[in-house]
């Protein structure tokens, strides 16, 4: 029996990867998004995690929503990618930084 | 109709009428403007208008004697929400107001514009009426997904698609961040609705149930914190207000302070008031950084939107005040800080709106040099709202700052209060500057400022509803007030 | 009811807002048609109100309109105390203040003479005029409508700031300009004292509202406040001292005296309205209504007295040796201002209030006459210059002569009841200094009826003096200016005979004034009171009468008869005689005590505290910081994406270190 503990632990480790991800990538803007992918499932295996040791299907709605909303965020975060792309011909992080000050 | 009573299970949906006809319409507009010739836009426009004060009129017709639930107690209807909704949607029509010919001007005059924005608009309804983690996050992202995709909205622009990238990738992080912390409360207390939750953390914890949901609680209060702009979560903002086209600026900048407001008060105050000790400790620390970083780092800036957007982050310091006073009459006066700042910030950035034109955005400071004598009325408009924002009496911002300032020194942080009053001397600096620039310094350009007269009329109503409440500031306080009792 | 009431301030401030901000659009006849409207409802509704109270006797309403705004508990409210003195002083105000919006239509004419060509300000100066006398009403009225301190302190100001704008209106001649700031500064002094005194009663009565702070004046006088230590003062006495201060600046009391001459440089229907029938009767109207506070300090009250006796005194003194016709009549106000003053000190506040009313129809009536004289002179101030413009203005001048013998108090004249009651309860007085008073007041009848009559006689009679050109040009000037010269001769005949018995000795105050038991001089002047006629017998055998008609003699035989007697008298008492001219050199001692003074401590600390240690040190050193610290901060916001989550992150973690340790 995999214990509840076991759940947190494996999506606090899946949080820290992507945080991880996300400040220490300097190249490529899609990775940025994979990360962020990574964050909500993180949250999502915490919400599986809690709603089956609480007896309680309210989590698992949560997590439906969580997805659903998610891939409309990929969807937009992949269009602002393309639209970065048309204007600059680049989507290195590291040249994101006409903005500043 | 029988919304008085609060039956279990019952949808209730008349409660919510305002947000249904607000979204049917958000997709009707999508559908008309979608037929519709280029010549024919201004339908779309009107349109978007139209729900909006439909809408309005909704919500003021449900009157709000006591607090009602709706969709299984998903949705709530209280004081809070109507004040703060009747304010997101009149500071929206203003913002639509400002928007139309700047769009038309830069051949960006679209449908999409008007459809992001009533979505935009029912997210943070829906934010504002949440009465589950739930339902706040889905208003949140339904705000914020549409914002994403406005501050892109100028596809051509370089400088936009930088920001709304910078926008997205710390927007999402934020709402990583903020499902990681509900997912940890939800499992310490059992229950996403906020009523349960107060209870689940009212009726005794354990030391390790209490660390555990002090861990929860400051991931949401890093989300609340991006979403309001605090001090260290408020990179995005002075990027993103830059980089955006101005009317989408004034709109991230002006109404979605209300719903984060409501976010604050539903999530820390209604659900985890227990934890109000823990809670009040961060904000302090919030506080004070951003009314240091925002009123020092705004006098470096040349540039008016990226000065304001650093001016916001001080705002934001200023009304966390109100909130880390934690009586009623603290957050009344955030509330009240927190209007006000929106009605400011509408005026200030439509100011911008108004003095741009094709190929010329007036973001600069030197663009409104000599503003007197191109046109005294909007040179006094303009300062009536700097002086506001600098907190002068006898305007609204002085009024808003009194309240703030006043609700921490009667919980005895009187230190607290010095530090705000140092600050906002600090501020009064960059604001003050504008006015001599319009008012000493010679004009660059003499170009007649030409725009509609709905824009002029409307941000003159703006400008001179901030001096109006300033000399009247006694109803719109005891509205606040009246919230909370 | 209260929106009548409320238009009674309104309607000018109407009139005000349309002839002063789009006075371009409607001309000068659109600009005094709208004022002199708005001032005439406000005279019309007044009077609709005074029959109200006098024939229905409609009771005194205390109502409060507006909640401005609660601080601590104290309540700013804008309300209106309509009572029998209120009702008085509306009437009386706007009476006044429509002839004067009359009389101006003529005065003003010609007012572009009076500015340079290409003079701004001098354009539609016409309607400017308008738009100022107007918003003046408005403030006038709303002061006496008061029932609250804060209110009053807004009308206090406002007519204050009107008579600024107005001494300055032709704000080209330097003089001007110095005296309208004389005015403010003076009046800053007074108001100084006045903010003390209201500040004092909210500290103390916990309120602004006449009607609580009225309540709790009892409470008050049996407490004492220590500003020194060992040194004890009676609250009230404190406050009302205060209060008179206020007074004393608006109503030109010594020391604070030295800006009403000067406002003289103001055109002539100022002077009339403001400078001598109206403004600077609020602070006697004040003192009046404050009448249950003064009367619970003897002190208080004795410095009142000695106040307007010495200026009753000695500015009638100085009256004697001007040459500027309208500075004979200021001085000449300043004296009977005085002769209020003394009124109140010796708690016949009624015979205050009503010599402030026969004052302002007399006052008023002799102003506009010079005004007539200086408009036929082509703005010639100088009496010396003038002499036998008895023929050629005939309306004018007997409209002055009854002016003048109300002025002196001439029996039967409106002037001769409000004075002789004066000076009578004086003499009846008990409270301290009234010896002193008496004696002056007394004095000051014959210097009046001398200074007036010598003006009189300087002016209408004897030889004309005035050069070819202009004596060739003599005539009497239009309608609307002679029209208010008759129509204010009226009352100044009339009034004080008509209203004596109700307003001094009946009850028309009722409970508008409060007289404590120990203060009953004037009731003990009722005692003897038999009618206005038989009132005016006795005047005939007074001492005040035979004093009047030999300063009356001395002027007709200085002036008419033996005219070089007077350079005789010059010459023999040249030391008093320079003491006069020069005012009693009080302008010179404060222009080098308060002015010097004042600029040689300003200098040493600007030197030394602004300029070094402020500016150098706290300012530009704390701004240079600030900046410095603004470029640095500037730097963390480097525009990288991972910087910004970094940022995030590093918060994330403080966060946790604050909720978990701590």
């Amino acid at each position: 029996m995999i214990t509840l503990s076991s759940y947190l632990i494996l999506s606090a480790i899946l949080f820290a990867i992507s945080v991880a991800g996300i400040f220490l990538n300097r190249k490529n803007v899609v990775v940025l998004l994979m990360c962020i992918e990574l964050m909500l499932l993180a949250a999502n295996t915490n919400f599986i995690a809690f709603s089956h040791y609480l007896n309680d299907s309210a989590g698992q709605v949560f997590v439906f929503f969580i997805l659903t909303v998610a891939a409309a965020e990929a969807a937009i975060g992949l269009a602002i990618l393309v639209v970065l792309f048309r204007n600059r011909r680049t989507i290195d992080v590291d040249e994101l930084n006409e903005l500043k000050g | 109709m029988t919304a008085e009573i609060i039956t279990m299970g019952s949808l209730n949906i008349v409660t919510a009428m305002p947000e249904i006809f607000l979204l049917i319409m958000a997709c009707l507009v999508l559908l008309v403007d979608l037929y519709l010739p280029a010549e024919k836009r201004q339908l779309t426009y009107l349109l978007a208008q139209l729900s909006l004060i439909i809408t309005l009129v909704l919500m003021l017709m449900n009157p709000v004697t006591h607090t009602t639930l709706a969709f299984n107690e998903f949705y709530i209807h209280d004081p809070l929400s109507q004040v703060l909704k009747s304010f997101i949607l009149i500071i929206s029509f203003g913002v639509f107001v400002y928007s139309r010919d700047y769009l038309a001007q830069r051949n960006i005059f679209k449908g999409e514009f008007y459809v992001l924005g009533l979505f935009a608009i029912a997210g943070m309804m829906l934010m504002v009426s949440a009465n589950n983690m739930l339902m706040l996050y889905l208003g949140l992202e339904l705000l914020s997904l549409c914002l994403y995709a406005l501050v892109a909205y100028n596809r051509d622009n370089a400088k936009a698609s930088e920001a709304a990238m910078k926008y997205f990738i710390l927007g999402a992080i934020a709402s990583g961040m903020l499902l990681y912390g509900m997912s940890i409360i939800y499992g310490l207390t059992g229950s996403l609705k906020f009523t349960d939750i107060a209870t689940a953390v009212a009726t005794g914890t354990n030391s390790a149930q209490h660390i555990g949901l002090v861990f929860g609680l400051v991931f949401i209060v890093v989300a609340i914190g991006f979403k309001l702009g605090a001090v260290p979560f408020h990179m995005w903002i002075p990027d993103v207000y830059h980089g955006a086209p101005t009317v989408v600026t004034v709109f991230i900048g002006s109404a979605p302070k209300l719903a984060g407001f409501a976010m604050f008060m539903r999530l820390l105050v209604e659900g985890l008031g227990g934890l109000q000790a823990d809670w009040q400790q961060m904000v302090i620390v919030l506080s004070v950084l951003s009314m240091a970083v925002g009123n020092i780092v705004a006098i470096a800036q040349a540039n008016l939107k990226r000065m304001l957007a650093y001016s916001t982050i001080s705002h934001i310091g200023f009304l966390l005040l109100g909130i880390i006073a934690t009586t009623p009459d603290g957050y009344a006066a955030a509330m009240f800080y927190t209007i006000s700042y929106a009605l400011m910030a509408l005026g200030g950035f439509g100011m911008i709106i108004l003095m741009a034109r094709k190929g010329f955005e007036a973001e600069n400071i030197a663009d409104f040099a000599g503003l007197n004598q191109r046109s005294p009325w909007f040179a006094f408009i303009m300062s009536i709202l700097m002086l506001s924002m600098a907190g002068v009496p006898p305007t609204l911002g002085f009024w808003a700052k009194v309240a703030v300032i006043s609700a921490v020194i009667d919980v005895n942080m009187v230190w607290l209060a010095i530090l705000a009053v140092i600050f906002s001397i600090v501020g009064v600096f960059y604001y003050i500057r504008i006015i001599k620039v319009m008012y000493f310094d010679e004009a660059t350009e003499n170009t007649p400022i030409e725009c509609g007269r709905d824009m002029q009329l409307t941000l003159s109503t703006n400008g001179l509803a901030i001096l109006a409440l300033g000399l009247y500031p006694a109803a719109l306080m005891a509205l606040c007030v009246s919230v909370f009792k | 009811m209260e929106n009548l009431y409320l238009a009674i301030p309104l309607a000018p401030l109407v009139g005000s807002v349309i002839a002063g901000f789009f006075g371009a659009q409607i001309g000068r006849r659109g600009a005094h048609t709208v004022t002199i409207l708005g001032v005439a409802v406000s005279f019309v509704l007044s009077l609709v109100v005074l029959y109200q109270h006098l024939y229905q006797h409609a009771p005194a309403v205390n109502a409060t309109l507006y909640n401005w705004m609660i601080v601590g508990g104290i309540q700013f409210q804008v309300g209106f105390l309509i009572d029998n003195l209120t009702v008085m002083m509306m009437t009386v105000v706007s009476f006044v203040s429509l002839m004067v919006h009359i009389y101006t239509i003529g005065y003003m004419s010609d007012d572009l003479e009076n500015w340079p060509k290409d003079s701004l300000a001098g354009v539609n100066s016409y309607q400017r005029f308008f738009s100022y006398i107007a918003l003046f009403t408005f403030s006038m009225l709303m002061l006496v409508m008061s029932n609250n301190f804060m209110q009053l302190f807004f009308g206090w100001e406002a007519v204050g700031l009107v008579s600024y704008l107005l001494i300055g209106f032709w704000a080209v001649r330097p003089s001007a300009v110095y005296a309208n700031l004389k005015a403010f500064i003076v009046n800053r002094v007074g108001d100084f004292g006045f903010m003390l005194g209201i500040a004092a009663v909210v500290m103390y009565a916990g309120s602004l509202n006449y009607a609580d702070v009225f309540a709790k004046a009892h409470l008050m006088s049996t407490e004492t406040m220590s500003l020194f230590p060992g040194h004890n003062w009676n609250v009230v006495s404190v406050i009302c001292v205060l209060l008179f201060v206020g007074a004393m600046g608006k109503s030109a009391q010594i020391p604070l005296h030295v800006w009403l001459p000067d406002s003289m440089e103001g055109p002539t229907p100022i002077s009339a309205l403001i400078h001598a029938a109206t403004m600077v009767t609020a602070g006697i109207f004040m003192v009046a209504r404050m009448s249950p506070l003064y009367e619970l300090s003897e002190s208080a009250l004795s410095l009142v007295m000695v106040t307007g006796a010495l200026t009753a005194l000695l500015m009638g003194l100085v009256g004697i040796v001007q040459n500027d016709i309208k500075r004979v009549i200021a001085y000449s106000t300043l004296s009977q201002l005085g002769y209020m003053t003394v009124a109140l000190g010796a708690s016949a506040y009624s015979a205050a209030v009503f010599h402030l009313m026969t004052h302002a129809f007399f006052k008023a009536l002799l102003f506009l006459a010079a005004g007539s004289v200086i408009i036929a002179m082509h703005h010639e101030q100088d009496m010396r210059k003038m002499g036998g413009l008895k023929k050629y203005l005939p309306i004018t001048y007997w409209t002055s002569l009854i002016g003048s013998l109300a002025l002196i108090g001439f029996p039967g004249f409106s002037g001769f009841f409000s004075k002789d009651t004066i000076i009578d309860v004086v003499h009846h007085s008990t409270t301290g200094g009234h010896g002193f008073a008496y004696l002056c007041v007394l004095s000051a009848v014959f210097i009046t009826a001398f200074y007036t009559f010598r003006l009189f006689f300087l002016v209408f009679h004897g030889e004309p003096r005035m050069d070819a050109h202009t004596k060739a040009h003599l005539h009497e000037p239009p309608w609307v200016v002679w029209l208010p010269l008759i129509m204010l001769a009226i009352p100044s005949v009339f009034i004080g005979g008509f209203t004596i018995g109700d307003v001094l000795f009946g009850n028309y105050f009722g409970s508008a004034i409060y007289i404590s038991p120990h203060h009953e001089a004037l009731a003990e002047l009722g005692k003897h009171f038999h009618g206005a006629w038989a009132f005016m017998q006795e005047g005939f055998v007074g001492p005040a009468f035979y004093l009047a008609m030999f300063g009356v003699f001395s002027a007709w035989f200085i002036y008419m008869k033996r005219p070089e007697i007077a350079g005789v008298i010059k010459q023999k008492f040249a030391l008093i005689d320079t003491l006069l001219v020069k005012k009693y050199y009080v302008d010179e001692l404060y222009a080098w005590l308060f002015g010097g003074g004042s600029r040689l401590l300003g200098k040493g600390l600007w030197t030394f505290g602004d300029v070094r240690f402020i500016d150098g040190l706290l300012v530009n050193g704390s701004a240079q910081l600030v900046a410095w610290f603004a470029l640095v901060t500037r730097r963390l916001q480097t525009g990288f994406l991972y910087h910004y989550a970094f940022a995030m992150i590093i918060g994330l973690l403080m966060l946790f270190g604050l909720g978990l340790f701590r």
